[in-house]
């Protein structure tokens, strides 16, 4: 009896094995698998709008959604990186725009979309800058979504108005005596932060307001000159603004510095503008709860960072993932996806009509469509690839730590060297 | 590792012969093959799927292969050597060593003392015993979670978790930084740790208690010992391989932990350990030859807890005639 058991689930789990190791892909075009790490909230939703277009259009073609919950994407690019390597790439993937995807281009994993952006006309439909930033050695290799904007100053009017701060801060010293001036006059933390992350994305905001966008954008180039006395200034203010900074940061997420801002706990928060679709989740007000501008000195420039999506090498229905990169590209699918994730076009060419309801966007697309500078945002992968920006991290780390200075600006020159 | 390969040993073995059919084969042969069948497909599959990656992973830990396409040189120890002049990997060490210490003597201490308290017939025994292994039974990702709100590091007037506590008793001068401060914050982390693995250590100890002859300590009595005499130079003589092991265990837990550093701290450097170091270089930077690296330290780090132990453990069935 025993014997017969032990048979019986050993057929049982071969019968499993064969069924898992060779199911799905079948690569005759009657399906595409589409990639991402988009599982909860507006970017769950967005992503449903633009499957059911999908399978409206193409009613012969299943659509497999490979999503991987977690951690801002860490845990499905750990998931792709084993499909990749194993040559079982999914139909198209989802990834940030720009030197993030560099890591793939080199390995030969994505197939380049000149010809693409030429068919469907994005040259024109997105902006020369936009295009410029995300080209790699001559080539682009994924179709921007959508854009997001990195550089953002969160406030709560209420506070500022006890603190005495008649005016959204323009620029870095102006931020710094509003810090001061809601340290002293009110219990509230004048700047909120999270984890170590959003440090990161602190510094790239106060590095940009410092330097201005070429300057910014001529950091992360290889082998740039990060030893100079403009680069000092900037972490100089950076410094003076940690300083105003809560003390359990670092028990907290991006959520919880933002919702300080809404509630009112805090004065300010440098956020991206995903916080406008947390704010809306939470209830909260625009112009009563909290109030956004430019973060200081940035004013004119848009430090973007964009979803994308790619064609890899050896896709197994190529025609249909094209057809998905078409969909994900036009006018009508980027307002059919953004309003619902709480972003805007990357092409600068669609329909305002589609964003009036929120306050943010709207503004925020007024903005774009009107040809802002464009600053690479670093943090969200689109200046540099992950081994630089992991260095920039462990450097922001070491010195929230030590509170070193010298050494940050040392550890930063550095990372731009080992390029 | 081996309650999966003694399955899959077991699994193949029986399946492919009726048991008539393999006494016949057991009656032909010699009696040492149908043991060697017995573990052969276990042998094949530590082999490959243990010695076999740990040699994988110590050729690319010896090579220059620091992007997943490129193909790597030998390069001998020079990553070893790297490792320790960049800041993050002494710090990493620094702070897993703050870990360990705090984890496995704060373990060690409340597990015995527990293990005394049972011993000495507490009302209620197996209720306590219970209630303090529960905590066994949780997964370190959900005690984080826990552990990271009640470790809140908010200063007195945005007090919450254990720091409101404090507060609330007029204790102010107990609010601290937990997790978060810069130097000694992993001796908080320890604290979760031993939250949950001190019961396990008490359940260790009372059984060696418990192993300790009635008659012996009765004799140490009549000679004259007091109470906490007779524990002290009979009892804990004869708990020395209890205590070893309780080390091994909770040596090897500590140096590799991960899940626990994740759901509190997530990746930042304040609570950086090796295995998250190791994480981070393998699937972001996505630099194999030094996530190897990492790897083959924590390999040895923990070899060196285990290897004493596995001597032992030999020296003794051999001694014990087994």
């Amino acid at each position: 009896m025993r014997a017969r058991c032990t048979q019986v689930s050993a057929a049982v789990m071969a019968a499993a094995l064969l069924a898992s190791g060779c199911g799905g892909d079948g690569g005759d075009g009657t399906e595409v698998e589409v990639f991402s790490w988009w599982t909860g909230g507006g970017e769950e939703a967005g992503l449903d709008a633009l499957i059911e277009r999908f399978e409206e259009d193409h009613p012969d073609v299943e659509f497999v959604n490979a999503a991987v919950a977690g951690g801002s994407g860490t845990n499905a690019q750990a998931v792709l990186e084993g499909r990749l390597q194993s040559q079982d790439p999914p139909d198209s993937f989802q990834g940030h725009a720009g030197a993030e995807l560099q890591d793939y281009i080199e390995a030969g994993y994505l197939q380049p979309l000149d010809d693409f952006f030429g068919e469907q006309g994005l040259q024109e439909a997105m902006p020369d800058q936009l295009t410029e930033q995300i080209t790699y050695e001559g080539s682009v290799y994924s179709v921007p979504v959508n854009v997001h904007r990195s550089n953002v100053l969160w406030s709560n009017p209420g506070v500022l108005e006890e603190a005495g701060v008649e005016e959204t801060p323009e620029t870095l010293d102006e931020l710094i005596e509003a810090l001061e001036a809601v340290e002293e006059e009110t219990d509230a933390i004048p700047m909120a932060v999270g984890a170590q992350w959003t440090v990161d994305h602190l510094l790239e905001s106060v590095l940009l307001g410092s330097l201005g966008t070429d300057a910014y954008n001529e950091l992360w180039e290889p082998g740039a000159d990060w030893d100079t006395p403009e680069v000092t200034e900037a972490l100089e203010s950076f410094e003076q603004i940690m300083e105003h900074t809560q003390e359990e940061s670092a028990a907290e997420d991006w959520q919880e510095a933002s919702r300080r801002v809404s509630e009112g706990e805090a004065a300010f928060n440098i956020m991206g503008d995903w916080a406008a679709g947390y704010f809306d989740e939470v209830g909260a007000t625009a112009g009563e709860d909290y109030e956004w501008a430019p973060s200081p000195g940035t004013d004119g420039t848009y430090m973007w960072l964009s979803d994308s999506f790619t064609l890899p090498e050896g896709a197994p229905n190529e025609d249909a993932a094209r057809s998905w990169l078409e969909l994900v590209s036009s006018a009508e699918g980027q307002d059919l996806f953004n309003p619902v994730k709480g972003s805007i076009p990357a092409r600068d060419d669609t329909d305002p009509a589609a964003y009036e309801d929120s306050a943010y966007l709207s503004e925020a697309l007024a903005e774009w469509q009107d040809g802002p500078e464009l600053a690479g945002s670093f943090w969200h992968g689109v200046t540099v690839g992950n081994r630089w920006k992991n260095d920039v991290d462990t450097a922001v780390g070491l010195y929230l730590g030590d509170g070193d200075l010298d050494t940050l600006q040392g550890a930063l020159h550095e990372a731009a060297q080992a390029e | 590792m081996s309650p999966h390969t003694a399955q899959a040993g077991a699994g193949t073995e029986v399946r492919p012969r009726t048991p008539g059919r393999l006494h016949r084969i057991r009656v032909r042969s010699r009696t040492w093959l149908p043991g060697l069948l017995m573990v052969t497909p276990s042998i094949l599959l530590i082999g490959v799927f243990v010695y076999g990656m740990i040699g994988w992973n110590t050729s690319l830990a010896l090579s220059d292969q620091h992007a997943p396409v490129q193909d790597g040189s030998f390069v001998g120890l020079t990553n070893f050597a790297e490792l320790w002049q960049e800041s993050r990997w002494p710090a990493a060490v620094g702070n897993a060593v703050v870990f360990t210490v705090v984890f496995v003597g704060g373990a060690l201490v409340l597990g015995w003392f527990l293990g005394l308290m049972l011993d000495k017939g507490l009302r209620g025994e197996a209720a306590f015993r219970t209630l303090f292994l529960a905590p066994m039974a949780v997964s370190f990702i959900a005690t984080g979670v826990v552990w990271r709100w009640l470790m809140n590091p908010a200063p007195a007037e945005r007090a919450t978790g254990l720091n409101a506590l404090f507060v609330q008793f007029d204790l102010e001068f107990l609010v601290n930084d937990w997790w978060t401060a810069p130097n000694m914050g992993m001796a908080a982390m320890a604290l979760p740790a031993i939250w949950q693995l001190s019961g396990y250590i008490m359940a260790l100890f009372l059984a060696g208690f418990r192993g300790v002859s009635e008659e012996l300590r009765e004799a140490a009595r009549v000679d004259g010992c007091s109470e906490w005499g007779v524990y002290r130079h009979v009892v804990m003589p004869q708990l020395r391989p209890v205590t070893l092991s309780a080390v091994i265990i909770l040596g090897h837990m500590s140096l590799k932990v991960f899940d626990l550093i994740i759901a509190i701290a997530g990746q930042q450097i304040v609570a950086d350990v090796p295995a998250v170091y190791m994480w981070t270089t393998v699937f972001e930077v996505r630099d194999p030859a030094k996530g190897a690296t990492i790897a083959s330290y924590l390999l040895i780090a923990v070899a060196v807890f285990v290897i004493p132990y596995l001597v032992w453990t030999i020296r003794k069935e051999r001694s014990e005639g087994r």
